[in-house]
């Protein structure tokens, strides 16, 4: 990684980005149907015919039928009501998580790479932690510490956050080394002012196209503990536990199952696709999520 | 020369015919088995692999009557002096004879640790051998439910052990799995969690009396069982169909339309008496230290909206209001009108307005792995909010829940206000054996009633002559347990099974047992 | 080299110690009492004190893990609270279907998705490209449970080629092994292929465009040869690596599907052991897959030199 633009520049390819030019028509389609999805799980409330609790235990397990256009649930609860506001706590999950990783990552790494005395500690912790299974870890951690919404979160988030770490070292090894913030050090500038003008701009392109990988694996995340029953309450819906409760009936109504699979598979296919997209554009170099 | 030839072949011919008539019968029960010690846990899957494996003094019958199936046994004039006299034949799977010091030793370390065991330990004289066959107990004033007790098929059975493995302490796991039972313990094929193996036990000597429930002659005619954990209940369900197992000992209610039709399939459910679920509540912290917001809770709660929730077909459940089970001898449902009939979501609005209820949160522990168990809370939770109560339910797994419920912190410590669980209809169907009517505070089941009447009750119960005069105790005890909510009972179900058509002559017993099945071609 | 080699088996160790203190504290610092568990649902305050002293679960945090090392440097792996079975014989009895199906995992994956990348670095941007890079991209995105009950559906139960569950060793046979094995494999196919496939392509893609291949090609040679002598062989070590850094992902990915396919292996024994709080067993299982990620990692560092004769240390 020789080629690191200059400071003037820092912030370009994070506007480009944004901007997205000679993207594909696929990025395109992505970027629609997750616009789709998200709007239509913040607006859910408004939209869901039902209340996602509201439960009716003598018409379980129905068909599609007025007034549940996808049928009902084991308790007899409206299913697109649930989807709907399921993608909401999903959505959330994986977001929260994607940002505290990111957040996280972010200065665990700046500090190993500027420090050469916290690198080596800093590392073989992040070792360990690579070491063990993301998915044992998780679903240890919310076992242990209960299944809230916030012990989700950290479950999924702490496995995440040596990736970043490696990242915004990497990029932070390389940037040192480059004349202006050598220079920047020999002025006499403090340590904070060069990390936070010369080093997270340079960090930032790469961390937002790692983020979205790690916004669609938490969502997937989610959907595993809940499967292995590990996740949130069914009393807050997310995709994760509806599909986790619809299981027992996958045979008899696999519609639990296929219509919250189907949006969580779209969100997740839609930000996986705008994170190639995002990448191709921003470094042809950055080839691999782990980096 | 030839003539040997001949006959070694013949021979060869004989076992290699025994070896394919080998039967195994393969079953998924409802749980996998872990623990093996049947004195460290109430858990049924442990205490049916004790069944097995082991065998029992006396034993309970349809009737709910007393039998002898090891042991024989008189009763003094006094009635303060049992003696148990034990049949001839009863061999240990190491073929050590079973004695009355192996009788005595075993019912000891059950008598620490099960709550009817620690009421007779209280009034005990003296229990000992007075020789090889010959078990004397002699207690300090008479216990009527002595034999009663005693014959328990559930939430501990003395089971009989060698007397070198009952030595261990009643706190510590036992290692040595030799019983006398109709089974043996295959040691080496144990997974725990996956899969165990019982073979037939060639020296066993049943008694001569048609099989009855616990009691009668444990005819084994099968070379083999084998218990395998499926978690997945569609798992198990695709495995019946193919004929990878025999038998699934509890069937999702949703998913027997998946085996209708199917001529080599039977569902059918094994004993009629079933499953009771109720709720308990938590004496010691607010809101349910408070009678009145005990009162509404109960008011709010509607049978039948629980029970299609768990259940779905009518067929497999029951609206039952009588804390003792209905179908049983002290059947009596004073009391239950709301939780019978719909709910008195109305009733219970006034009488929390009443209670001076603040809208402290009501902690629901709700286990989220156990099937029979997840269903319940979501539903009562919502019936609760409807109702004004402000609840808080905690999904937890049925491990945490065990714990926790232990707890007698305030809830926000650790603590808990309500949780869930179910019996099989002859564990409560005793008030004396019924753990939730106990009102003896800190000695008392979670959730630590204080409540002398309860326990005046439960003595005049003792004191009762006969089935008439028990009846008439058991509606005061009805009246008073609901009216100050010692539970709330949920209804009753009944989980079907479900078997290959070849397997056949299942004894119809609450626990699920292998003897005297037959499995055909 | 061999000093190299050296040098990053020493590196295991401290890597492995971090481990061994994350997991003991994870599991002493959150809220549970393995006591409770081993006295059983009928235990009084007495009793659960009595097994606290006996298990030194009363003693100072350090010098608990201290002892817990100690067990570990001995081979002890300690006895299950819940089934009493010494830890150790029961990951032996579990570990043989979970390594078989991993392997079988392994050995499919890089048949499928090795040519799949080839081919659509080949034909860059055409048809079969968008198809290998959508399929990718669509194997991240399905949950596994859900892909394993597709194919249950579709191939044990509609058209009755797999039975639906269950496990047989290889001992009693390769074909009643593959009977079982085989769909539980192939639903942990669809997401290692994804992995794989796309960093075929990636690499092949980048290898494709250097100046030896031109050359090659600019000399004649016939293009199986390009592809396969020159630009697979040095788009190898990547590849190579993903496979090591996609062995966690295969955990996280056995653990479910042992659980669909109702498979006896070390996944279902962790994940039961977490949520019984089977403490011993939940220590030893995220011990024992870590040291097993190093360790291929480890492998796979070393064998880099094999693949890449560039690579000098």
């Amino acid at each position: 990684m020789a080629q690191t633009p200059p400071p003037a520049s820092a912030m370009q390819p994070v506007l480009r980005l944004i901007r997205m030019p000679n993207a594909g028509l696929a990025p395109k389609i992505a970027a629609v149907v997750l616009l789709v999805i998200v709007l239509a799980t913040i607006l859910a409330p408004w939209i869901a015919p039902h209340d996602p609790l509201a439960m009716d235990p003598l018409n379980r397990l129905k068909g599609p039928m007025p007034g549940h256009p996808l049928g009902t649930d084991n308790y007899g609860r409206d299913i697109l009501s649930r989807v709907l506001i399921g993608g909401r706590l999903s959505l959330m999950i994986g977001i929260a998580t994607a940002i505290v990783s990111v957040l996280l990552g972010l200065i665990i790494g700046m500090i190993a790479g500027f420090f050469r005395t916290a690198d080596a500690i800093i590392m073989r912790m992040m070792d360990a932690l690579m070491a063990i299974p993301s998915i044992l870890l998780a679903i240890a951690l919310v076992a242990l510490n209960g299944p809230s919404v916030g012990s989700v979160i950290a479950a999924i988030t702490i496995p995440e956050i040596p990736r970043v770490v490696r990242l915004v070292r990497a990029v932070v090894l390389t940037a040192r080394e480059e004349p202006y913030v050598e220079a920047a050090i020999a002025l006499g500038s403090s340590m904070p002012k060069i990390l936070i003008q010369h080093l997270v701009p340079n960090t930032l392109a790469p961390l937002i196209v790692q983020g979205t990988y790690i916004l669609a694996s938490a969502i997937l995340t989610e959907a595993i503990l809940s499967f292995l029953g590990a996740g949130v309450s069914t009393e807050t819906p997310t995709w994760g536990n509806i599909m986790a409760e619809g299981r027992m009936f996958f045979r008899i109504k696999p519609e639990l199952i296929l219509y919250p699979g189907l949006m969580l598979s779209l969100c997740i296919l839609s930000i996986n696709l705008l994170g190639d997209t995002a990448r191709d554009m921003l470094d042809p170099r950055l080839k691999k999520r782990a980096g | 020369m030839f003539q040997r030839l001949t006959a070694t072949l013949l021979a060869s011919t004989i076992l290699a015919g025994a070896a394919w008539a080998e039967t195994t019968v393969t079953a998924v029960m409802h749980s996998g088995l872990r623990v093996l010690d049947p004195v460290m846990t109430t858990a049924h899957i442990t205490r049916d692999h004790a069944y097995m494996i082991y065998d029992v003094l006396i034993a309970q019958d349809s009737q709910f009557q007393p039998q002898p199936q090891m042991a024989d046994w008189t009763i003094s004039d006094d009635q303060k002096v049992y003696t148990f006299t034990l049949r001839d034949g009863l061999k240990f799977h190491d073929g050590a004879a079973v004695t009355a010091a192996d009788a005595v030793a075993s019912l000891k370390r059950w008598a620490q640790k099960d709550a009817g065991g620690q009421v007779i330990m209280d009034r005990t004289e003296s229990l000992e051998a007075a020789d090889d066959k010959t078990i004397v107990w002699t207690l300090k004033e008479p216990f009527v439910p002595m034999l009663e007790v005693l014959s328990k098929q559930s939430a501990l059975p003395p089971f009989i052990m060698p007397a070198r493995v009952a030595e261990t302490p009643a706190d510590e796991s036992i290692t040595d799995y030799t019983g006398s039972g109709p089974f043996i313990f295959v040691t080496d094929e144990f997974q725990p969690g996956i899969s165990v193996t019982y073979a037939k036990n060639p020296d066993y000597v049943p008694r001569d009396e048609p099989a009855d429930w616990m009691a009668g002659g444990k005819v084994v005619n099968v070379d083999e069982v084998k218990w395998v954990n499926m978690p997945d209940i569609q798992t198990a369900v695709n495995a019946l169909t193919s004929g990878e197992i025999d038998y699934i000992e509890q069937m999702q209610v949703d998913l027997l339309p998946l085996l209708e039709g199917d001529p080599n399939l039977v569902v059918e459910v094994r004993e009629p008496t079933g499953m009771m679920t109720m709720a308990r509540m938590n004496f010691l912290h607010p809101p349910f230290d408070n009678e009145k917001v005990r009162q509404a809770a109960l008011k709010a709660i509607s049978q039948e909206t629980v029970l299609a929730a768990m259940i779905g077909d009518p067929q497999y459940y029951q609206i039952c209001g009588a804390l003792l089970g209905c179908g049983t001898p002290l059947e009596n449902e004073t009391g239950t009108d709301t939780l019978t009939k719909g709910g008195g979501a109305e009733e219970a609005k006034a009488l929390l307005a009443e209670s001076g209820y603040d809208g402290t949160p009501v902690v629901l522990m709700a286990p989220t792995d156990m099937v029979a168990l997840a269903t319940q809370p979501v539903v009562v939770s919502q019936m609760l909010r409807d109702a004004g109560f402000n609840v808080d339910m905690q999904p937890m797994d049925w491990q945490t829940l065990v714990t926790r419920r232990a707890s007698q912190s305030a809830p926000a410590d650790g603590g808990w206000n309500l949780f869930i669980t179910n019996w099989m209809v002859p564990e409560i169907s005793n008030p004396i054996s019924n753990p939730m009517l106990n009102g003896r505070g800190n000695d008392a089941w979670f959730g630590w009633p204080t409540d002398d009447t309860i326990e005046k009750l439960k003595n005049d119960y003792i004191a009762a002559a006969d089935l008439d005069a028990q009846k008439a105790v058991s509606e005061e005890i009805q009246s008073h347990s609901i009216n100050t909510v010692l539970e709330v009972p949920l209804g009753q179900y009944s989980l079907p099974q479900a078997r290959r058509a070849n397997l056949t002559d299942m004894i119809p017993s609450p626990v699920p047992v292998f003897w005297n099945i037959k499995k055909g071609e | 080299m061999l000093g190299y080699i050296l040098r990053r088996i020493l590196a295991v160790i401290p890597v492995m110690l971090l481990v061994a203190v994350f997991v003991f504290l994870l599991l002493r610092l959150t809220p549970g009492d393995p006591a409770a568990i081993i006295a059983g649902d009928m235990a009084t305050p007495a009793q659960l004190e009595r097994i606290r002293e006996a298990m030194g679960l009363n003693q100072p945090l350090h010098i608990q893990f201290i002892t817990w090392i100690g067990q570990l440097l001995r081979g002890d792996l300690g006895t299950s609270l819940i089934s009493n079975t010494p830890v150790s014989s029961m990951i032996a009895s579990r570990m043989g279907p979970t390594l078989a199906i991993a392997l079988l995992t392994i050995i499919m994956s890089v048949l499928l998705a090795v040519p799949m990348g080839v081919l659509a670095a080949w034909k860059h941007r055409s048809a079969a490209d968008y198809a290998v890079m959508a399929f990718s991209v669509l194997g991240f995105s399905i949950p596994v449970f859900v892909i394993g009950y597709i194919f249950i559906l579709i191939f044990s139960l509609k058209l009755g080629w797999f039975p639906v569950q269950g496990y047989t060793p290889i001992s009693a046979g390769l074909l009643p092994f593959l009977k079982n094995a085989f769909l539980p494999a192939l639903t942990l196919t669809t997401i290692y292929v994804a992995l794989i496939a796309r960093m075929t392509r990636a690499n092949m893609l980048e290898v494709l465009g250097e100046d030896y291949i031109r050359t090659a090609r600019a000399k004649g040679a016939p293009e199986r040869t390009v592809l396969f002598r020159h630009a697979l062989k040095n788009a190898a070590v990547p590849i190579l690596t993903v496979i090591g850094t996609g062995f966690a992902l295969l955990i996280g990915g056995v653990v479910v599907t042992e659980t669909v396919f109702n498979i006896p292996g070390i996944g279902r024994l962790t994940v039961d052991a977490i949520l019984a709080r089977d403490y011993p067993v939940i220590q030893a299982m995220i011990l024992l897959t870590s040291f097993l990620y190093v360790l291929v990692n480890l492998l796979i560092d070393i064998s880099y030199s094999l693949f890449d004769p560039r690579i000098r240390y």
